[in-house]
């Protein structure tokens, strides 16, 4: 028996599952101490389902607690930047393309200092244990808590960031440290930002763990819990004390798994179609198809692995007007539709209207929308489909029919009898307000690697086996059954100029947390 | 002419566009640039054609693997590194800071150079695009020679070549970085003013920043590619561009061969799932076919881009399910003449096709002509 937890901004969801069967479900309000919300939905489906605390194997729990932390700029730590660099590295130092107001809620303090490698692991320069001292006593000296370290080419060797850190244990006493390596991919500025931004949130962190962990305890409730991190894995709580950021992106990847559970299907393309927007997600192989750009999160680069998500300004609130091409959107009337809508009496002819009007829904009132006539309706709901077909379209990997989960609650715009092009079934799941949780509970564990090789040292075919090895004993670490281990990446990437064939290569291996069938 | 700050991400823009998918990202260049126009202020532009016959050109630039250039953060220390190493060599000091391409992170280290030693900056560069080896430029083309070359790194290392030709410039170039730390500031191609006036092709950094303008201000209006497509047509160099295909990538391959990226990418249409665009690159995109038909080749410029956002994008970026645009744009004719095609033609990359230019192969005859060629 497992419970699926998600803090949203707004509401604390929970499911109770065993197997694949849900158990019980419900809605609570977040409440400010996290744990209070928390505790009033677990006591609510144990209550409901009569299932004893000591019945649960293990709690899973999404948040986007620390990606609204960061965004508003909200109990961020001071954070000291060190970069192992020095001769290199000094043109761009830390931070300086923060937005001000970010750099400034952290307080800019950054050092440079000899250290770093090359791509072939030979060191830029040694690590200056001496200065090293000097920059913990100047820490330790500012009353600055939260240090964030990177080194050039870390990914390939982190020896150096991690004596750095054992250093600065010793004369910043009770600090917490993150280092950069600790976001494997190649891309010095990106890392480090990772880094830094991590760093301001570990006393975030540390709070909203503790709230889980007396929440769980007051419960009685003793399973080992977890978070569900970007990329729909889980991570152990304890982990995510160090490295808060993992969770970053972990709502819209809850969100969508939770929907193609519900739906019985892992690929597929998730539709969520809210008031003002209409979200479209790809799983493949039941995974979130990442993003290849760099994103800004408030405002800072990196290059986190987030979902690849487009977002159509097409909602149940969306503006209709009539005009020879009927517009739809992208203006909405938002959380104002109960006013606004003519269904509702206002002046304002929205999607949630004709829908109505074409028998898609019932409510409000229809004698408001007897003034359009049947051939304006059906042109503005074939206007709504032609829109999200050209969305889907633009989602597609490959050519020929996709199946597509409908959710959210302005899915009631699309009639699921009518064949929309270039989609093969269409789902439209119940019980959807809980798919975030649900994502939660079904969430895998997973390994991960991405290193510098060179095939001209060591055949290709031997590289890859390595890689793949070495992936799935990190999953199998991560509390993976082992049996259940299997890659779901692995990508080779060049380094062009370099005559020697050296390649990055990526691997991450996944499988399913060892769990009983009841 | 002096340069505005707001011209730097504009010139980031439009040299990620001339890049043709080499070169490098051009951001970390533009944060540079952003720094020395905050401390030293911004740099003059001068006509190539305005130099002074006897002035010193001294060429700026980056030489290495891209993927390490994320990692070992460029500084525009080791340029100036390179650059006096070069003046101390010649004993000529430098008066003007020249570009060698256009395209890439190479486009943006120069001004950044040029505004930290209050030099005034060419509007020009050796090709209007990006190509993957020291040879490869007008410069060269047009006689002058790559060595004497100062290459410098992190640690104020200094190696100074001087080979007996371009070619042999690059190949012990290419041998040294390797040992430098996988990438390195060279300074290579020192040229008198009177060279520089017949060598250089005038007015790229100023076509790269309008270009980038059409670009950043399309997107926030919406209609990214007709800007840029509008803007290309008025320009004299680029004026032959078309949007060549329109797809998804349904396939990609990238291999090391000699020391690059090599690869195929194939582009399925978003309208008709049986045509298909196969891309062929190094580093920069080398030919497009599309139905196994010739549709352009280098020199002139393939460049692929966001179908959305008309972002462009660099060959290690590209990946597996991306929408994209090809736009393909004719070069210069200094560009296309014998000598050029003979060191950055089709045959100078392998290929077998014979050099067609662009404006041939998209006019309905030019197919026509094309197919008796390869016939």
């Amino acid at each position: 028996m497992r419970l699926g937890i998600d803090v949203g901004g707004t509401n604390t969801d929970a499911v109770l599952m065993a197997g694949r069967e849900v158990i019980a479900s419900t809605k609570q309000s977040t409440t400010e101490d996290i744990a209070t919300g928390i505790v009033n939905a677990i006591h609510e489906v144990l209550l409901t389902s009569g299932v004893l605390p000591g019945q649960i194997e293990a709690v899973m729990i999404g948040t986007t607690q620390f990606t609204n932390a960061f965004v508003e700029r909200r109990g961020l730590n001071s954070v000291a930047a060190i970069r192992l660099s020095l001769p290199g590295c000094q043109a761009i130092p830390p931070m300086s393309e923060w937005p001000e107001d970010l750099a400034a809620a952290i307080g800019e303090q950054w050092y440079l200092t000899p250290g770093g490698y090359e791509y072939d692991g030979r060191e830029i320069a040694p690590l200056d244990e001496l200065d090293i001292v000097r920059v913990g006593q100047d820490i330790h000296k500012k009353g600055i808590k939260s240090i964030a370290i990177s080194s050039v080419f870390a990914p390939v060797n982190d020896a150096m960031e991690r004596r750095a850190a054992d250093i600065l244990r010793q004369h910043v006493p009770g600090c917490d440290i993150t280092l950069s390596s600790s976001f494997g991919r190649l891309g010095l500025l990106e890392r480090e930002n990772a880094a830094i931004m991590n760093a301001s949130l570990t006393g975030h962190a540390e709070k909203v763990v503790s709230s889980f962990e007396k929440a769980l305890q007051e419960l009685e409730i003793h399973a080992p819990f977890y978070l569900t991190q970007n990329d729909g894995t889980l991570m152990q709580a304890e982990v995510v004390r160090e490295l808060p950021i993992m969770t970053f992106s972990s709502g819209p990847t809850n969100s969508m798994r939770g929907a193609a559970w519900l739906a019985g299907v892992s690929d597929a393309l998730v539709v969520d179609i809210g008031g003002t927007t209409s979200d479209l997600g790809f799983l493949s192989n039941g995974f979130p198809r990442e993003s290849s750009l760099n994103v800004d999160i408030g405002g800072v680069r990196t290059n986190f692995r987030m979902p690849d998500v487009l977002a159509i300004g097409l909602g149940g609130g969306s503006e209709v007007k009539m005009t020879a091409q009927c517009q739809i959107g992208p203006q909405s009337v938002g959380f104002r539709l109960k006013e606004k809508a003519l269904v509702f009496g206002g002046d304002t002819l929205t999607t949630t209207d004709l829908a109505i009007a074409g028998g898609l829904a019932d409510f409000g009132n229809q004698e408001n929308l007897s003034a359009l006539s049947r051939a304006d309706v059906e042109r503005g709901l074939s206007a709504i489909r032609e829109k999200l077909e050209d969305a889907i379209d633009r989602m597609k990997t490959r050519p020929g029919d996709v199946d597509v989960i409908l959710v959210g609650g302005g899915s009631i715009l699309v009639d699921e009898n009518l064949k929309l092009k270039g989609v093969g079934r269409v789902y439209k799941p119940e019980h959807f307000s809980v798919a975030n949780a649900i994502g939660a509970a079904i969430a895998q564990v997973g390994g991960e690697i991405d290193k510098v090789f060179s095939y001209e040292e060591t055949p290709r075919d031997q590289v890859l086996a390595q890689a793949k090895r070495e992936a799935t004993e990190l999953a199998i670490q991560s509390g993976a059954v082992k049996a259940s281990v299997k890659l779901l990446e692995l990508e080779e990437l060049p380094l062009a100029y370099l005559p020697n064939g050296a390649v990055r290569v990526r691997a991450k291996a996944i499988g399913d947390m060892a769990f009983s069938a009841n | 002419m002096q340069m505005q700050f707001e011209d730097i991400d504009r010139i980031a823009e439009g040299a990620a566009f001339l890049g043709t998918g080499g070169g490098g990202d051009p951001y970390m260049g533009s944060l540079l640039c952003k720094q020395a126009f905050r401390r030293y202020g911004a740099p003059t532009i001068v006509d190539v054609q305005d130099l002074d016959d006897n002035a010193n050109v001294y060429v700026a630039a980056m030489m290495g693997a891209p993927s390490v250039m994320l990692e070992k953060l460029m500084d525009v220390r080791e340029l100036d590194d390179a650059v006096s190493a070069l003046e101390r060599y010649t004993g000529k000091p430098a008066d003007v800071i020249l570009a060698a391409e256009m395209g890439g992170s190479n486009s943006m280290l120069p001004v950044a150079l040029a505004a930290e030693r209050g030099l005034p900056l060419v509007d020009g560069d050796g090709m209007g695009r990006a190509f993957p080896e020291l040879q490869m430029v007008t410069y060269h083309v047009m006689g002058v020679n790559a060595s004497p070359m100062a290459m410098a790194n992190e640690h104020g290392e200094v190696v100074l070549i001087d080979a007996r030709d371009s070619q042999q410039t690059e190949m012990k170039g290419r041998q040294m970085v390797m040992q430098m730390g996988g990438r390195a500031a060279i300074s290579l191609y020192p040229m008198s003013g009177a060279d520089a006036k017949r060598a250089v092709i005038g007015g790229t950094l100023t076509l790269a920043r309008d270009i980038g303008r059409a670009l950043l201000e399309g997107r926030a209006e919406g209609n990214a590619f007709e800007r840029l497509l509008r803007f290309l047509r008025g320009t004299e160099y680029y004026r032959h561009a078309e949007v060549l295909f329109e797809g998804k990538i349904t396939d990609l391959q990238r291999n090391v061969t000699g020391g690059f990226t090599q690869g195929l990418c194939e582009i399925t249409g978003s309208n008709d799932s049986d045509t298909r665009m196969s891309i062929q690159f190094q580093n920069e995109n080398l030919v497009a076919y599309k139905n196994g038909k010739l549709a352009a080749v280098v020199p002139d410029l393939i460049c692929i881009l966001d179908a959305e956002t008309a972002a462009p994008i660099t060959s290690e970026s590209l990946k597996f399910g991306q929408r994209v645009k090809v736009i393909g744009a004719s070069v210069p004719p200094i560009m296309r003449s014998q000598a050029a095609l003979d060191v950055f033609g089709p045959q100078a990359f392998g290929l077998k096709e014979p050099f067609v230019p662009l404006e041939t192969l998209i006019s309905p005859s030019g197919t026509d002509i094309q197919n008796v060629a390869n016939d």
